[in-house]
């Protein structure tokens, strides 16, 4: 098992090989990147200190760099007046589910297209992949159509469903599969009875590591989606937070403390699966580089 | 057993029963087959059905030819997109890749918390646009935000972010710069990582100064890096949405309107859903045209190299 292991771990970022001592000292260096972070970093900053300030202050320009108070009363203005514990567990119902779904697709098709030999497999992986350069928005009104005929419009699953057709998952798993030696996964690829009982005693445990990576990416693209849930998501009950937000704008234009607040609220989940799985972030969108 | 003996097992059983093999191949591409032929290329196909429609999504619409592709031609408001859209992959693909590789090359090696380092310039890449535009439209407000505050205070012009065209412009251009630099950034440090060191450290040797290596060994060592970075900064810009349906929602008067939003606008707003495909089905055809000719031209190059 240490070979799968080993070729799997090349998911993460490479540990940096051994470095001849420098002469120059790094501190200037520490120093620039430092000082580019915190510029970086500021906007993030400023939504906590606008945040916890009152609308009052904000609008006499009584705010500092650091916060004159320390109200909590914009997060208990959105709390109170929009449903957003509700917008809360819509994306979090949608994401969950859709990373079930999207990730077992993902895994099957990338490990068929990257071990199996057959014909049409070019072309299946080449239309796969293009399907990335159509813009969101040119497929919006057919897509309303379609899930409108099924009478999915106003439930979970107009969003889930169409959105599980994830292309760069499907070119991440071909591409890891691709990475490990054939002589691991013959015993998958021998046809016969019990295939997919194979796929998930063999290959599943092999492909521990782009499970992982697929997760957080999936995750991340399903939590943060705009333009498809705000036009199959027709009612407030049922928005997801970024639908949610961009409604709470419309409504509260200048009110920044509780607009902050709430975008506050929505990023949270997401910075903290960051903050947890940051090498998986890094191996998916590093991995996307690597052609 | 052994790598040939694989290979020929492989091969045997190929010969034996291809046609079966085929069917357990295409079996378990079900899924992924179903679902993208039925969300994606089957709605691709409706929306260059639409876009030759006067559809409005309500009664039986008409077919009309290319009517709606030659009413782009007579547009401005479709031009100013165009325009616009031009504008903001000139101006921040350029930008995005300069930075990126620059702050690559800063965070390389031996730098104390580099790891930290790199989840803070990754860390906007990761919230939703619709996070990325709020907190974009709070610091640039042109009555109470943080910027123009602070140029008050320094005795500078404050621009009208809002009733400005260009300084509205500006604006969404810095936001997005801050949202996706960070991508960039990461992929860039991969490359780096995977470059060879015994090349830099012959080039060290042999007296090359830092500006030099960098010119002269990294820099076209990435080329392909470069290359990829360049065509995902471009679909991406082609494909902006959230940040600008947010931030500006294309205004001042279209100050700001690129051709998604533009799209968007006129198939669900303006209940022109013919003209919003026709306008879709040209964002897409302009987006595949752009990457193959980059490929193509990324291929010859290599073959001269």
């Amino acid at each position: 098992m240490s070979a799968p292991v080993r070729e799997g771990s090349r998911l993460s970022s490479p540990a940096p090989a051994a470095v001849p001592p420098r002469r120059r000292p790094r501190w200037p260096r520490l120093l620039v990147v430092a000082v580019l972070a915190l510029v970086w970093v500021f906007p993030l900053y400023w939504m906590v200190v606008t945040a916890l300030s009152s609308r009052s202050d904000l609008a006499a320009g009584r705010v500092g760099l650091l916060p004159t108070t320390l109200e909590l009363d914009a997060f208990r203005r959105v709390l109170v007046d929009f449903p957003l514990l509700q917008w809360v567990s819509n994306s979090a119902a949608i994401a969950v589910v859709a990373v079930v779904i999207t990730v077992a697709v993902d895994v099957l098709a990338g490990f068929v297209l990257a071990k199996h030999r057959f014909p049409g497999r070019s072309v299946v992986f080449f239309c796969i992949v293009a399907t990335l350069m159509i813009p969101v928005q040119t497929l919006l009104v057919p897509q309303f159509d379609l899930v409108n005929d099924l009478g999915w419009i106003n439930s979970y699953w107009a969003v889930i469903v169409p959105r599980s057709a994830e292309a760069f998952g499907v070119f991440l798993a071909r591409q890891y599969f691709l990475s490990l030696p054939d002589e691991l996964l013959e015993a998958a690829q021998l046809d016969g009875a019990g295939q997919l009982r194979t796929l998930v005693s063999i290959v599943l445990p092999l492909a521990r590591p782009l499970v992982a990576v697929l997760v957080v990416m999936t995750f991340m693209y399903r939590w943060n989606e705009f333009a498809w849930p705000l036009v199959a998501l027709r009612v407030p009950e049922l928005y997801t937070l970024p639908v949610g937000l961009s409604f709470l704008q419309n409504q509260y234009t200048t009110d920044y403390p509780a607009l902050m607040a709430g975008a506050l609220l929505s990023a949270l989940p997401v910075l903290v699966l960051f903050g947890l799985a940051q090498r998986q972030f890094v191996a998916g969108l590093a991995r996307s580089g690597l052609r | 057993m052994s790598v040939a003996g694989v290979a020929a097992g492989r091969a045997a059983g190929r010969t034996r029963r291809p046609v079966r093999r085929w069917a357990t191949s295409y079996a378990l591409l079900a899924p992924a087959l179903l679902l993208f032929g039925l969300f994606v290329l089957y709605p691709l196909v409706q929306a260059v059905r639409i876009s030759l429609t006067d559809s409005t999504g309500i009664g039986e619409p008409e077919f009309t030819g290319l009517a709606n592709y030659a009413r782009m031609a007579g547009d401005p408001v479709f031009w100013r997109a165009a325009g616009n859209t031009g504008l903001l992959a000139l101006v921040s693909v350029p930008t995005s890749v300069a930075a990126g590789f620059g702050i690559a090359l800063l965070l390389r090696e031996q730098l104390p918390a580099r790891g930290l380092f790199r989840a803070l310039f990754l860390a906007p890449y990761v919230l939703s646009g619709v996070v990325v535009a709020m907190a974009g439209r709070w610091i640039f407000d042109q009555n109470v935000g943080i910027v123009d505050r602070t140029l008050t205070a320094l005795g500078l012009p404050a621009p009208d972010w809002q009733s400005s065209g260009t300084a509205a412009a500006v604006s969404v251009f810095v936001v997005l710069f801050w949202a996706r630099t960070g991508l960039v950034v990461v992929l860039y440090l991969s490359a780096l990582q995977g470059l060879d060191r015994d090349v830099l450290e012959a080039a060290e040797l042999d007296g090359a100064s830092r500006w030099q290596r960098v010119r002269h060994v990294s820099w076209p060592l990435l080329r392909p890096t470069t290359f990829f970075v360049v065509v995902l900064m471009v679909v991406e810009v082609f494909q902006t949405f959230d940040v600008v349906r947010v931030m500006t929602g294309g205004g001042p008067a279209g100050a700001t309107e690129i051709l998604v939003t533009y799209a968007y606008a006129q198939g669900f707003q303006a209940r022109a859903e013919g003209y919003g495909s026709a306008i879709g089905v040209v964002v897409f055809a302009v987006i595949l045209l752009a990457t193959v000719l980059s490929w193509r031209a990324q291929r010859d190059a290599e073959e001269v190299a």
